[in-house]
C-alpha cells in the first residue's frame, strides 16, 4: 500500500522560496503568474495494515510542523 | 556547576559551546544523541548550533525525535535550564519546548556576519548581567532564522516579557525582530545568534561572555 503526503506552508505564512520562483518566472516573461507556493511531496510505502489514521499521526508528529505547515493525505 | 552539551550528527558548534561553559566555570559533559539519559546532577543543558541530521525534512525535525531530546524535555519539565543556539533553537521549537518556528530567511540567503542585538529583558538567568536595552554585537550564521509565531503566541511572548533578544536591524524577516525567546518558566532560552562565538577576545568580540557569566552566577547563588 502507498500513501502520498502533500506538505504546504499554511496560508499567511510567508514563503520566500515560492516568492523567489514567482519573481524568476516573471522575469522570464511568464506574466500570467501572480503567486507561487512551494511545498513538498512525501511518498510512503506502507504495510497493508496501515490506515489513514496512522499516516495522520506520522504527519502530526514528524512529517509536518503544524505550527507553520498543513498537510493532505492521499491513500492508495 | 555542571553543564551538558548535546551532540547530534551534524552539530558543529558543540565544542565552542562547551568551551564557553568551561570558561565560565562549568564542568561540561558531552552527550551523544543516542543517549537516553543525561548525566546525574546536570544544572543546564546546551543544545548547540550546526546542521543536525543534515537539516533533512526540516531544520531540527529529526533531532527533535532523538532519544537525547526526550531526556532534554524531561529535564526542562522538571524545571531544569536549557540554553539553545541556532540549530539548537530550531530543535527546541520542533520539540515544542519553545513556541513558534524558524522559517527560511526572508532574503533566501545564508547569512554569516556579526549583527547588533538588543537585550529585551534582563529578567532571566541568561540575560541578568546585561542592562535592559543594551546593544550587543553577536555573530549570526543561519539560513533558516526567520522566526514565526501566530498572533496569539506573539502577543503572549510580548505580554509575558519572554522576548529575550531582538535584532537592531532585522536580517532575516523574523516577526517583531525576534532573535531569542524564553520559555514560560524563563529557564529555557532559544536564540539564533551565537554568543559562544563572541565570548573571548580571540573571537573578535566578547559581548556574549556576559550570558555565560550570568548563568554561572545564577548557579553559584542558587
Amino acid at each position: 500500500m502507498k500513501a502520498r503526503v502533500h506538505v504546504m506552508l499554511k496560508n499567511g505564512v510567508l514563503d520566500p522560496q515560492g516568492e523567489a520562483v514567482r519573481h524568476a518566472l516573471g522575469t522570464m516573461g511568464f506574466d500570467a503568474v501572480t503567486g507561487v507556493r512551494q511545498g513538498k511531496v512525501i511518498d510512503l510505502e506502507l504495510a497493508d495494515t496501515a490506515t489513514e489514521a496512522d499516516v495522520r499521526a506520522m504527519c502530526e508528529k514528524l512529517l509536518a510542523n503544524t505550527v507553520i505547515e498543513r498537510y493532505d493525505i492521499e491513500m492508495g | 556547576m555542571r553543564a551538558a552539551v548535546v551532540v547530534f550528527p551534524g552539530s558543529n558548534c558543540d565544542r565552542d559551546l562547551a568551551v564557553a561553559f568551561e570558561r565560565a566555570g562549568f564542568q561540561v559533559d558531552m552527550v551523544w544523541h543516542k543517549d537516553a539519559n543525561l548525566p546525574d546532577g546536570i544544572d543546564i543543558v546546551g543544545v548547540p548550533g550546526g546542521f543536525s541530521y543534515g537539516d533533512y525534512l526540516r531544520c531540527g525535525a529529526i533531532a527533535a525525535q532523538s532519544p537525547v531530546c526526550r531526556a532534554v524535555a524531561a529535564h526542562a519539565d522538571r524545571g531544569g535550564y536549557v540554553f539553545s543556539v541556532c540549530n539548537g533553537f530550531q530543535v527546541l521549537t520542533e520539540t515544542g519546548l519553545l513556541p513558534g518556528a524558524l522559517l527560511r530567511n526572508a532574503g533566501l540567503k545564508y547569512i554569516c556576519r556579526t549583527i547588533g542585538l538588543r537585550v529585551t529583558t534582563t529578567d532571566s538567568a541568561f540575560t541578568g548581567s546585561y542592562a535592559q536595552g543594551d546593544e550587543i554585537m553577536i555573530p549570526i550564521a543561519h539560513h533558516d532564522g526567520n522566526y514565526f509565531a501566530d498572533d496569539d503566541t506573539l502577543r503572549r511572548l510580548q505580554d509575558d516579557d519572554r522576548v529575550a533578544f531582538t535584532y537592531c536591524d532585522n536580517p532575516n524577516g523574523s516577526i517583531a525582530d525576534i532573535a531569542g525567546i524564553l520559555s514560560e518558566n524563563r529557564r529555557v532560552l532559544g536564540m539564533m545568534p551565537h554568543p559562544e562565538r563572541a565570548a573571548e577576545t580571540g573571537h573578535g568580540g566578547t559581548d556574549g561572555a556576559a550570558l555565560f557569566s550570568a548563568l554561572a552566577g545564577a548557579f553559584v547563588t542558587a
